[in-house]
């Protein structure tokens, strides 16, 4: 049973969780009504905890691409694009994907972590080096390790660390890869990213990949993400993102003006031997895209619901992440307390994350509230008002 | 000049004793998950003042690899002469 003994850590984490009551987490929706909305425990509730920043999941175009693709293409492709053959709207995204960003070449993938797993497991390999951002996803953490190269993690958000992180590196930093995100999905904090940008031309040779899964369709003029937004786009080598956030689907993508992106497609395993996306995937982000790029107005709304909320929970005296924005995080000092927290603001039908160390960056427990376009100025306040209840 | 593995290991377990659990001793053959219980926040905390004190880069590849303070000490010794 050897094997197993490494669990036990974790099952005795899971037995104190369940000792103090927070084995009740596992959260079922019964019925999902809306973007905002649905039942768990038989109760409505307005969801908080999505990830839908544009409120795009019930949007009847992109349900009617979907429906239409099942209808004509079949529920599944059944296998990877390099056996079994790309379906033409594959490419078709690839194509739309590449047009909105204004780069040369996309690559789509059939997740967000397969996208970050692929792109960087490939992109480097021994003898080469990564210096990620230290909050960096899980997803990134785990790409950096299965290429082989040494990986190096940089002080949140902190361009002079950076710095000496690859000024250190010597004559290797020309073999650098630097990773960051356009916003951390945990604080929901932006990457400093015109100074890093600086950093990276102050060592010629190295990289720069953003992963944009919490920034695209937020910010920028256009909704490309946080590059567009710093003004760095030409900058950043590699643009990493996903379709299960703002685009309302799954499956994630990279963009990059580099020719090479396509040898990287033939070298790319977590690539080659992932089925690909399904067609309803396909069409519904189709839809979703032209809707992001033809629809500023949604991440207007989303803005002005999210500096309305974090306004009323910075005024109810909440201990929150450094600057508003769609993720909202409310910390508290001890996992029972967030957790006690959670549970009334479900009894006043509101769901959001709750995330509890090691998954936080600083040990600390939080609950994370993310806003969507979606959310009605009611619902807005709906949510504030539960919190105020935390708060009396 | 080059510092002998006894000079780093006074300089590193002087970082770590206050990272201890109170009463706990640091030396050469403590291990920092099971005489420390250091989970991997901690230990990325005592890095960061290593790399601070030494001006080098720790690569997150060799962590796995290190159980005792005395690992700890013959890597750096090994990235301070690669330097």
């Amino acid at each position: 049973m050897a094997i197993f003994d490494k669990f036990r850590p974790l099952a005795r984490m899971r037995r104190e969780m369940a000792e103090s009551g927070i084995a009740s987490i596992h959260v079922v929706m019964d019925r999902v009504v809306s973007a905002t909305e649905a039942f768990i425990n038989g109760r409505p509730v307005i969801l908080a905890g999505t990830n839908n920043y544009l409120g795009l999941t019930f949007d009847p175009a992109c349900i009617e691409a979907a429906c239409e693709a099942v209808r004509t293409l079949g529920t599944g492709t059944t296998g990877s694009r390099v056996a079994n053959g790309s379906y033409a709207a594959h490419e078709q995204l690839e194509r739309d994907l590449a047009a909105f960003f204004g780069k040369r070449g996309v690559i789509v993938f059939s997740t967000g972590y397969v996208a970050n797993l692929g792109m960087l497991s490939t992109l480097a390999g021994p003898g080469d080096a990564f210096v990620i951002d230290a909050d960096c996803h899980a997803s990134i953490y785990d790409g950096v390790r299965l290429s082989g190269a040494e990986i190096f993690r940089f002080r949140h958000n902190d361009p002079e660390d950076l710095d000496k992180r690859l000024r250190r590196l010597g004559g290797r930093a020309e073999n650098a890869i630097v990773v960051v995100e356009g916003i951390y999905s945990m604080w929901g904090d932006r990457a400093p990213l015109a100074e890093i940008a600086a950093v990276k031309r102050r060592h010629p040779g190295a990289l720069l990949v953003v992963d944009e899964a919490h920034s695209l369709g937020v910010l920028g003029e256009r909704g490309r993400g946080r590059a567009e937004e710093a003004g760095v786009e030409a900058e950043v080598d590699f643009v990493i993102g996903t379709f299960s956030k703002s685009l309302g689907a799954i499956g994630g993508y990279c963009a990059s003006d580099h020719p090479e992106l396509d040898l990287i497609r033939y070298a790319n395993r977590p690539y080659i031997f992932t089925a690909s996306p399904s067609p309803a995937i396909i069409a519904s982000t189709r839809a979703a895209l032209r809707i992001l790029a033809s629809r500023p107005e949604l991440r207007e709304r989303l803005w002005e619901n999210s500096r309305r909320l974090y306004g009323r929970l910075e005024r109810l005296g909440f201990r929150l992440g450094p600057e508003p924005s769609p993720i909202i995080a409310v910390r508290f000092a001890a996992r029972e307390e967030a957790h006690a927290a959670w549970m009334r603001l479900m009894e006043h039908g509101v769901y959001v994350n709750l995330v509890l160390p090691p998954a936080t960056p600083d040990g600390g427990s939080l609950l994370r509230c993310s806003v969507s376009a979606g959310h009605s100025p009611e619902q807005i306040e709906r949510i504030g008002d539960a919190f105020e209840t935390l708060a009396a | 000049m080059e510092k002998t593995y006894e000079e780093l290991l006074c300089e590193v377990i002087a970082l770590l004793a206050p990272l201890a659990p109170e009463g706990r001793t640091v030396g050469e053959e403590t291990d920092f998950v099971a005489d420390l219980e250091f989970d991997s926040l901690k230990v990325m905390g005592f890095v960061e003042k290593v790399e601070d004190r030494f001006d080098i880069s720790v690569p997150l590849n060799l962590l796995p690899d290190i159980r005792t303070v005395r690992d700890f000490v013959v890597n750096l010794q090994r990235l301070l002469g690669e330097r």
